[in-house]
């Protein structure tokens, strides 16, 4: 059977690379004890797939990896066998069995959520609420959001407007327009948050949230040290009849909540 | 959360950051508050290659069974940190804690190998310690060394309060709680060194004075003050069976070079190879019981989820009981998705049964380390592998599936011809031959034979400690011959040779056997900017050449030189159980190419037996 779990990381785990995540998961499922399905051949290794990696540095509420499982317990048991195997900065926070027909994640993913915030013991003219928000208020109208989109091969002038679906300068304005509740974040309460943005993500296209705060800085004339910033994502997405279904919803059959952790 | 020692600016603008930031899997988490003593151990390498080392694990989890003890880590820090820390004065820091290393009360510093001397300053200077022992104040930690190199501790004395000699579960919970007391006295800091000298095993080298001769020799190496011993014993922990092993080892976030669990089975080896350091420096052999080595690798898998567990001895083909372990370790494991990683065993039918269970034929390979071509010098360095054991080995694993083979080789042995060296490329090709033998319609393709060569390094404790090295020309010649060789045989495009670097060799050379007045040289090479001299893309041969110049002092002294029998070495302070005599004796066995055989055999007599333990009592009580 198949299963998505969705967790935190956070603290210093947000140093460890995606691999290095890979890695830890299939450890701790060994740890717990909990059968997981294996590729063929005489290296056999345990099938499992991220849905998006995340930078190294980023934090995150919501990340996502499917694994096939060869015996399982209910979501919530499965969820406490992993949490007392694993650290305190990478939590499982919803366990669900999601349909044996179920393409992988990343195949599906359409968009993301972050949270932008300032370090403290960083300067970002961003803290101040009336400048981010008069700066934002008129970033976001405009016909065209033009970025340089640097990659291995190629430097291009890109137009990102359309590909951030919603942005705010407040949590409940955002809750407002994603239609969620994030809960308590999984975030140092030291760190200012200035903005909260949902962006295209998939293998079409798949913004940055990196390339939207440059932009917004560049557009409200304010230097971007991108060391200032701590950026979190707060949830996944697949997209299902022109809707948003967060990812542990989708093609979901049975599925509980992880531990409650301040 | 965690309050890490770096920003995350810093630990963003370094290469693999995971490296500084502690909190591992099964990392032993006490407030430094709540301990009597802090105790920092390091590998003075990076991370990857510290994380992989046995040693640490045991005394981690040994010295963090106390209460009153809190041990934690720390590695070299890679050379882009290394900048940050020295520009931003950041002082090194434990990655448990992720507090400075000078706070604490003892740094302890295991000593692999001659090459990474000079990151043993990078971390003290890294931690505001004072390089040298004798510029140190109440404020500085203990700098206590210990692992292999310790059995030479000469060429580093300078920077070490005390070294430990031996093997660390035997006395240093003694170590410990005499430094409480003296903790709690007040007295000055010689006061707990001339305590910490009486107890066994451990060497305080500012106690004793060096003189020399004009030749430069040394004419007597005495200590100075009455609580220093003449002579110092290596520890030996009696019964591995019944001792410290982590049930819980330590589980790295990134990728390290022993991502596996790692299972002790014997410590020590029967063989007695005359070039070998570790045969003789753990004598006795002493094998784990099976029950033990059952019961932990049990533990160890259930507590770290690695799913790959592997044995470590010197000769995993000496432990008698290893048919028994390894079958039920396919029995236990196979299902579970386990991999067994062997290390190099003796290639007989038992390893070939027992490989092409747990690995996938045509993708491993078969690794047999003669370490010299021609029969005669396996007979000069003791060396008991037959042609005729490696071809039936190799005709047998080609039968069944195999088509690549590591070679691994010594150049510049005592007594080495240059016959010797082309029976390097004769043995490889004959090996090809015996490939080739088999009807082609059973053949896997064309064989690999990959044959290494290192330099041979004359190492203390050794028959060989009195030899002769190679200078680096004569190394170079001898590898374009071998090279030449190599091309002249019928299957040259099946043989591929690689060989060490010569630069490296003959500086580990000159470490290996050298005396204190070398300590000056690494440290000038240190200040010039040498660190990582292990790795070539951070070695400079150049500046390592100066620091000698500078400091007056000839290489060849300590590399070239063939020593005389009655020439006081400056280990010879150091009691290992094996007796110069022996050593000597086999010196000369060697030159007369007489083969010693292994322990189990006949005892050789090489004085080991007063420790009273392993394999010199099971002969007795077999009534051999």
């Amino acid at each position: 059977m198949k299963a998505r779990i969705k967790f935190s990381k956070t603290g210093s785990m947000r140093f460890t690379g995606h691999l290095d995540v890979m890695r830890y998961f299939q450890k701790a499922f060994l740890r717990a004890g909990i059968k997981t399905g294996y590729s063929r051949g005489f290296s056999p290794h345990p099938l499992m797939s991220f849905t998006s990696p995340l930078g190294i540095g980023l934090g995150s509420d919501a990340e996502y990896i499917d694994v096939t499982l060869e015996e399982a317990d209910t979501p919530s048991v499965m969820t406490d066998r992993l949490n007392v195997v694993m650290n305190d900065e990478i939590r499982v926070k919803l366990f669900s069995f999601i349909k044996d027909t179920a393409k992988p994640s990343m195949s599906v993913l359409a968009a993301c959520d972050y949270l932008i915030a300032v370090k403290p013991e960083s300067t970002s003219q961003f803290t101040d609420r009336e400048f981010t928000k008069k700066n934002l208020d008129t970033f976001i109208v405009q016909d065209k959001i033009e970025i340089l989109k640097k990659t291995k091969k190629s430097e291009k002038i890109t137009d990102i407007r359309e590909n951030i679906c919603y942005i705010s300068d407040n949590m409940a304005d955002f809750q407002k327009m994603t239609g969620q509740n994030y809960g308590k974040l999984c975030i140092n309460e030291t760190y200012l948050p200035v903005l909260y943005c949902q962006l295209a993500a998939g293998s079409v296209v798949n913004i940055k949230p990196e390339l939207v705060l440059e932009a917004f800085c560049n557009y409200s004339g304010t230097e971007y040290n991108p060391f200032a910033y701590q950026i979190h994502r707060l949830e996944m997405y697949a997209k299902a009849d022109k809707k948003l279904i967060p990812m542990s919803d989708y093609d979901a059959v049975l599925q509980t909540g992880g531990e409650s952790y301040a | 959360m965690r309050k890490l020692a770096l920003s995350d600016e810093i630990l963003l603008s370094v290469e693999k950051p995971a490296r500084y930031i502690g909190g591992e899997i099964n990392m032993v988490v006490k407030n430094p508050a709540d301990v009597a003593v802090r105790f920092c151990m390091c590998f003075p390498d990076v991370y990857e290659i510290g994380m992989s080392h046995l040693g640490i694990q045991i005394l981690y989890d040994m010295f963090n069974k106390r209460d009153d003890i809190y041990c934690e880590r720390v590695y070299s820090p890679w050379p882009d940190l290394d900048r940050i820390m020295r520009h931003e004065n950041i002082p090194l820091f434990a990655l448990e804690s992720q507090q400075p290393v000078k706070d604490f009360d003892f740094l302890g510093i295991t000593l692999q190998y001659e090459m990474c001397y000079t990151n043993i300053l990078q971390v003290l200077d890294l931690s505001g310690i004072a390089l040298n022992a004798s510029e140190r104040t109440e404020h500085d930690p203990f700098v206590i060394g210990g692992g292999p190199c310790a059995y030479n501790p000469e060429p580093v004395a300078d920077f070490f309060d005390m070294f430990y000699i031996g093997e660390g579960e035997t006395v240093y919970y003694e170590l410990i709680d005499k430094y409480k007391e003296w903790k709690l006295s007040g007295n000055d800091r010689t006061s707990f060194l001339k305590i910490a000298a009486q107890v066994p095993g451990i060497y305080v080298p500012q106690f004793y004075k060096v003189l020399y001769n004009k030749d430069g020799t040394l004419a007597d190496f005495k200590p100075v003050v009455a609580e220093a011993p003449d002579t110092v014993i290596k520890q030996v922990e009696l019964d591995l069976s019944e001792t410290y092993y982590p049930e819980k080892p330590l589980v790295p976030y990134i990728k390290v070079t022993q991502d596996r669990v790692v299972l002790e089975i014997q410590r020590g080896c029967i063989r007695g190879c005359r070039f070998c350091q570790a045969g003789m420096i753990y004598r006795p052999v002493r094998p784990r019981s099976l029950d033990f080595l059952k019961k932990h690798a049990l533990s160890m898998l259930k507590s770290t989820g690695h799913n790959e567990i592997t044995l470590s001895s010197l000769s995993a083909s000496d432990y008698k009981e290893l048919p028994e372990l390894v079958h039920w370790m396919v029995d236990e494991f196979q299902d579970k998705k386990i991999n067994i990683a062997l290390p190099s065993l003796r290639i007989d039918a038992f390893a070939l049964d027992v490989m092409s269970k747990i690995q996938d034929v045509r993708k491993s390979s078969l690794t047999f380390a003669p370490e010299a071509g021609t029969q005669r010098m396996r007979n000069v360095i003791n060396k008991g592998l037959a042609e005729e054991e490696i071809l039936n080995g190799a005709r047998e694993a080609f039968k069944g599936g195999w088509n690549r083979v590591k070679l691994y080789f010594m150049l510049g042995l005592p007594g080495e011809t240059y016959d010797d060296i082309e029976g390097i490329a004769v043995l490889s090709d004959k090996i090809a031959r015996e490939y080739y033998n088999i009807p082609k319609e059973k053949r896997n393709g064309r064989v690999n034979i990959v044959t290494s060569t290192s330099i041979f390094i004359p190492k203390p404790f050794t028959p060989f400690q009195w030899a002769s090295m190679d200078t680096k020309e004569e190394a170079a010649k001898k590898r374009d011959f071998l090279l030449s060789k190599v091309k002249e045989q019928l299957n040259a495009r099946s043989i591929k040779y690689n060989c060490h670097d010569e630069d490296v060799s003959e500086l580990e050379g000159a470490f290996a056997r050298g005396d204190r007045r070398l300590c000056n040289v690494i440290r000038q090479a240190y200040e010039s900017g040498c660190i990582y001299d292990a790795w070539t893309e951070y070695f400079c041969y150049d500046k390592w050449l100066k620091a000698f110049e500078d400091n007056n002092i000839d290489m060849e002294f300590y590399t070239r030189r063939e020593r005389r029998e009655d020439e006081l070495l400056p280990w010879d302070f150091i009691d290992i159980g094996v007796t110069k005599e022996f050593m000597f004796k086999e010196y000369l066995n060697s030159k007369a190419e007489i083969v010693t055989p292994d322990c189990r055999e006949k005892c050789a007599g090489c004085g080991a037996m007063k420790f009273g333990c392993g394999v010199c009592v099971e002969e007795r009580s077999q009534g051999n």
